[in-house]
């Protein structure tokens, strides 16, 4: 199970690295969101993976969930959006502006 | 307990929500909303900065809840001296945005409370997580006050800006995973107890958290190998916005002094995580920058160039990590960005009497206000080289005398004092355009600061100017007294064991799961 998951994350970060260096705006858009993805599983897995612990401090359980990942992840996953958005619109005013979604469009 | 460390943080918050729904009003009662705000944000930090300089550190935990556990914001001497610094600037740029820059988009006053919001926090917490969530908040506003004013070269830079700090993003939530991940722990203080105890299987692991952690850093505070967005996003920016800017590469640097000397020290193998290799990235983005201060073909991009020079040198105080080296560093530090931030507002003077040649570095239209203009530039030319009797000579010899006993002396002093002699090139030879070498007049007809959407009303601008010199001169006279503060300063980050007692409290006392 380690394993898959950190694969998963590894795949999931390299795309994203591979979209990033991309020279139109659109692949980079969705490479930063591949990147945010495998962050967050990161951030989430932090709390260590396992099927059975009690979410919740009731009598008689032991060995709790970690909460403090799940609340680190949705701040992430809340950045990480509004982020993306903001990303986009600038994204779409640059297209607008040059008439291109190439880096270097409008250049001189 | 008291409730000021939160209001630096609070009031612009609110402010900006205020701001928000004030929408429809009119652009008067808005000016003075976020005027209100910054001056109470001067009152309040000079209140935080008499209580810190008592050499209390306090620790303000929201809803009480006990750290490690809760939210907590740490005033100390550094913090303070951090937060004045914001208030200052803020007021500079307000004032120098009032006479209509904040009319050429919307919105101008809500994103810029809400930077001064994410300054604040982020030298205020005491948390990483929390470090991070200002971080953010501090960026999402920069990056809708670069694209203020519109404009395809803005949007364009505004764009890399974007995608770069993002992934520095990206690359401190990884850093901020692994670190709970392996510590379970993101309070500095409780971090600073948990290193020494990581087991020695662990501590390569933990070395590289902390290193990519770093690495975040090194990209905020715009040092070589990741400090190339720097130049071309300070440029593109509308110029009250580059000044507020002056201030978001000491959060870079400030984040790498606080968490080298609470964290780091603490645990004997991480103690030399950063010293091996700091000095010399210093050397590398002070040869960078100085060789863009001499490529460049506007004063807005020797500035620019101007404020990487002083990143890299901030960063031989860190490399060096003595207390002498911290005090001069913080010097420095107070000096550089008051410099900086009066260059930029001269170039935004000078590039609106020069009407569409701006601040390029060819022939236009002559200056008008030769002697006041004249004078600015050459005090603050002298500043920003290091040369005397300047602010920035003093600053420059305490770096220098501090860095006398490193292994990599003789690389500092060639780099600073090469550096100072580029800059003083670079300047003198802006100024002799600039002065000296007017174009025909008939070639540019049109009325100087009337061009474009540049307004027209410098008087705001010439008063924050004056404000800035006036700033280069307290700190010139008053050399003894803030040195003394630096000091201190110095003196009490040396001592992390204070700061977790002031945190954490009985640290003993707190009761841990024992993690897998």
């Amino acid at each position: 199970m380690e394993l898959l998951v950190s694969a998963a994350i590894g795949i999931l970060t390299a795309s994203g690295l591979y979209l990033i260096l991309r020279p139109t705006t659109f692949s980079v858009v969705l490479g930063l969101t591949l990147l945010s993805y495998a962050v967050n599983a990161l951030i989430f897995f932090g709390g260590r993976l396992g099927a059975f612990a009690p979410p919740l401090i009731l009598p008689g359980t032991s060995g709790h969930a970690d909460p403090l990942p799940q609340a680190l992840v949705l701040t992430a996953i809340v950045i990480g959006f509004g982020m993306t958005a903001y990303l986009v619109a600038l994204a779409l005013k640059a297209k607008g502006e040059s008439g291109s979604d190439h880096v270097d469009a409008g250049e001189e | 307990m008291s409730h000021l460390p939160i209001l630096p943080v609070l009031i612009p918050l609110l402010t900006a929500g205020l701001l928000l729904v004030m929408h429809g009003m009119g652009t008067t009662s808005k000016r003075a909303v976020s005027s209100a705000s910054v001056v109470s944000l001067v009152v309040i930090s000079i209140l935080l900065l008499s209580e810190a300089s008592e050499g209390l550190i306090q620790a303000y935990r929201l809803g009480n809840w006990p750290a490690p556990f809760g939210i907590v914001l740490v005033v100390d001497r550094l913090a303070a001296l951090m937060v004045i610094l914001t208030a200052i600037l803020a007021a500079v740029v307000l004032l120098s945005a009032l006479s209509g820059t904040d009319t050429q988009g919307r919105h101008f006053h809500v994103f810029f409370q809400l930077q001064i919001a994410g300054l604040n926090g982020a030298f205020l917490t005491g948390d990483l997580f929390n470090l991070f969530v200002f971080f953010e908040i501090l960026l999402l506003a920069s990056y809708a006050l670069l694209v203020h004013g519109g404009g395809l070269p803005r949007t364009r830079a505004g764009l890399a800006y974007v995608v770069v700090n993002l992934a520095g993003s990206a690359l401190f939530l990884i850093a901020l995973g692994l670190t709970y991940g392996t510590l379970g722990t993101l309070n500095m203080a409780d971090l600073a107890l948990v290193l020494p105890r990581i087991a020695s299987d662990d501590q390569a692991f933990v070395r590289t958290t902390l290193a990519l952690l770093n690495a975040v850093f090194v990209l905020k505070a715009a040092l070589l190998p990741l400090g190339f967005w720097l130049p071309h996003v300070y440029t593109a920016a509308t110029l009250p916005v580059a000044v507020l800017f002056v201030i978001m590469t000491k959060v870079g640097i400030y984040a790498l002094l606080r968490v080298s000397t609470i964290g780091f020290v603490m645990a004997p193998f991480t103690a030399d995580l950063l010293h091996p290799w700091l000095a010399w990235l210093a050397i590398g983005t002070i040869a960078l920058g100085s060789l863009g201060a001499l490529a460049a073909t506007r004063l807005s991009i020797v500035v620019a160039n101007i404020v990487m020079i002083s990143s890299g040198t901030l960063l031989f105080g860190i490399a060096a990590g003595s207390i002498t080296a911290h005090a001069a560093l913080l010097y420095y530090l107070v000096n550089t960005t008051v410099v900086a931030a009066g260059l930029f507002l001269l170039t935004d003077l000078v590039s609106r009497h020069r009407g569409e040649v701006a601040d390029v570095f060819a022939k236009g239209p002559r200056l008008t206000a030769i002697l006041t203009t004249g004078g600015a530039y050459l005090i603050l030319a002298l500043a920003a080289s290091g040369a005397p009797p300047s602010s920035g000579f003093l600053a420059k010899i305490m770096v220098m005398q501090s860095l006398q006993n490193t292994n990599t002396a003789i690389g500092a002093w060639a780099a600073l004092l090469l550096s100072g002699f580029v800059v003083a090139l670079v300047l003198a030879r802006a100024a002799s355009m600039f002065l000296w070498e007017p174009g025909r007049a008939d070639k540019y007809p049109s009325h100087p600061g009337q061009v474009g959407q540049m307004p027209s009303n410098t008087r705001n601008s010439e008063i924050a100017l004056l404000g800035m010199i006036a700033c280069t001169l307290v700190i010139t006279l008053g050399a003894a007294p803030i040195s003394a503060y630096t000091r201190a300063t110095a003196e009490q980050i040396a001592m992390p064991a204070s700061y977790v007692e002031s945190v954490l409290g009985d640290a003993s006392a707190i009761k841990r799961e024992r993690r897998l």
